[in-house]
């Protein structure tokens, strides 16, 4: 077993999925922060048909065409839920469910129809998408993958601040003279880059788990954005790197699903045994009243004067 | 019984306008539409620093709105606005903003130190990080605001009063010469409040412009130098001494003038309320 693992390109795919796995977190604590979770779903789910078109143009699976044709209906799909959400009478909620069922439903259809008329060889090709798979991923896809996730990384990290402002108080960042508007995009264009990225091991259907449970895994743990958006980025990167060794060890399950496995259990063991869990919060209970966030409360509701 | 709150913080000793300076905020023919409704129209004024400045008006007057339609928040629908004789994008960093505490989420991960430092944000640019310098400016705001010791707090844990106080020590971070704030007394004590416009004295008497929306009426004779009374269109501008009578009062208020309110004025302006 340690031998599969030590393959030399099996190594390069952990490499590669560890870095998508820490944008992934990263990227997801700001999309949970400013609740973009929904519409990453709805883009993940809308970039079904242009995988499919793309396979229909080039033939056989050459990534870099795939992500790209799944990136243009993945953005045309938001440029539809922008435009429905402008009119009042679908609102936000229920455009991007509108879209992300449209999209998907006619991806399913074309998928299934390729399916039935193309060779064995080239029906593997675009089935990994739904779910992920990474055994069989070549040196060439595992780099690109990196390159996107290594791109997102320096934006983000150069960003941080403007970012931080503009997710906490955006009437005050654009006082301030920070365009919200653009950065609210850029967020978008981040996560859009980091589903496509994500497409070949996640899969359309479990890259949204992979943004978002890492994130409200990490908060758990943190009240401070940077260290939320760090062990986001660690957790990501733990739940992938250890979905892919499970994926050499059993090569029939979907390498997507056994990541967000993973992240499941990260998050359980958050939600239940960190400071801020619900096993720390029965203790405190239990110690009877007087205790730490019991006091603030109390105060709280008493607007006791402060001294100035 | 009404009682005159505190020490009246109206002009004493305040340093004087420099005479031929230009105002440090004018308004020609503003008009705000909200979904094709216009909800304030024709306001037409010039301010002239340093002043501690209140905004009065009945609720959903337009109050709100023409200090954000100011900042460029809200679209204008039609005039334009200049900020020490220029528009606001050259000179944003010589402004100030407290919101209303509604537009913030306070669950979000964030502590004391981190919010005030915000307010350092506009000098720094882009990517360029705070540094030493910047939170040690942030945490003398916040001793300046009674909040040292709190720096490593989660906002929401916070009481009402010290939030408010929170979002003062960032706009004080923020070293402007003209500040702008949407009800910085909402939800907030009385000793905070005499506290709150002790600080504002103070940025007035260091030679600052403050905008301050307020809501209410009892405190504005003794607090503000100037006053904007609003009710969709701008009724009154001018001295607090000048403005603040029985027959604006009303026609600002209309009908709407609370009880309390209108005894408040008549034991100010000497004349009996109707």
């Amino acid at each position: 077993m340690i031998q599969e693992l030590l393959r030399y390109n099996t190594l390069v795919i952990l490499a590669g999925t560890s870095l998508l796995g820490l944008v992934s977190g990263l990227v997801g604590t700001l999309a949970v922060l400013r609740r973009r979770a929904l519409a990453g779903d709805a883009l993940a789910h809308a970039t079904l048909p242009g995988l499919c078109l793309a396979f229909l143009a080039v033939g056989h699976r050459h990534l870099p065409s795939l992500l790209l044709g799944a990136a243009l209906t993945g953005l045309f799909g938001l440029a539809c839920v922008s435009v429905l959400a402008r009119g009042s009478r679908v609102k936000d909620d229920a455009a991007l469910a509108l879209v992300l069922g449209v999209f998907f439903g006619a991806g399913i259809v074309l998928s299934r129809w390729i399916q039935n008329r193309a060779s064995e060889g080239s029906k593997a090709g675009l089935d990994s998408f739904r779910l992920g798979k990474t055994s069989g991923m070549i040196l060439a896809d595992v780099v690109l993958i990196g390159s996107v996730s290594a791109f997102v990384l320096v934006v983000v990290a150069a960003l941080f601040k403007e970012f931080r402002i503009t997710l906490f108080d955006t009437p005050f960042a654009r006082a301030t003279g920070w365009p919200t508007g653009a950065i609210d995009q850029l967020l978008m264009l981040l996560i859009g880059l980091v589903v496509v990225a994500g497409l070949p091991s996640v899969g359309v259907v479990m890259i949204t788990s992979l943004l978002v449970i890492p994130a409200a895994a990490a908060r758990f743990w943190t009240d401070r954005f940077e260290i939320m958006a760090c062990l986001a980025s660690f957790f990501g990167m733990v739940a992938c790197v250890s979905g892919v060794i499970l994926s050499t060890l059993f090569e029939d399950l979907p390498t997507g699903a056994l990541m967000t496995l993973c992240a499941t259990a990260i998050f359980a063991v958050s939600a239940l045994f960190s400071p801020r869990g619900a096993v720390a919060a029965r203790l405190r209970k239990s110690a009877g009243p007087g205790g730490g966030e019991a006091q603030s409360e109390l105060s709280r509701s008493f607007e006791l004067p402060e001294a100035v | 019984m009404i009682e005159t709150s505190g020490t009246s913080t109206a002009k004493r000793h305040a340093p004087e306008a420099k005479p031929g300076a230009a105002p440090v905020l004018e308004a020609h023919n503003l008009t705000v539409a909200y979904r094709e409704k216009p909800v304030l129209w024709h306001v037409d004024f010039a301010i002239h620093g340093p002043s501690l400045v209140g905004v009065v008006g009945p609720n959903g007057a337009g109050k709100s709105t023409l200090l954000k339609a100011v900042l460029g928040l809200l679209p204008v629908g039609s005039g334009h606005v200049e900020f020490f004789g220029q528009p606001l994008r050259k000179v944003r960093n010589r402004v100030g903003y407290v919101p209303q505490r509604e537009s913030v989420d306070w669950d979000f991960p964030i502590q004391v130190l981190d919010v005030v430092l915000m307010g350092t944000y506009g000098r720094l640019g882009w990517i360029r990080r705070p540094g030493a310098a910047e939170r040690t400016l942030a945490r003398e705001c916040l001793a300046k605001m009674g909040l040292e010791g709190l720096e490593n707090r989660q906002i929401g844990q916070l009481s009402g009063g010290q939030q408010q106080r929170v979002f003062l020590a960032r706009a004080l971070a923020q070293q402007a010469d003209l500040y702008f704030m949407d009800e910085p007394m909402a939800g907030v004590d009385a000793a905070t409040e005499q506290a709150i416009f002790r600080i504002l004295a103070e940025l007035r008497d260091q030679g600052k412009t403050v905008i301050v929306v307020h809501h209410d009426l009892r405190s504005v004779p003794e607090r503000f130098d100037q006053l904007l009374l609003i009710n969709q269109r701008l009724v009154a501008h001018g001295a607090t001494k000048d403005v603040f009578t029985a027959e604006i009062l009303r026609k600002t208020y209309g009908g709407r003038l609370a009880i309390l309110d209108e005894l408040a004025v008549a034991l100010k302006t000497g004349e009996p309320s109707t």
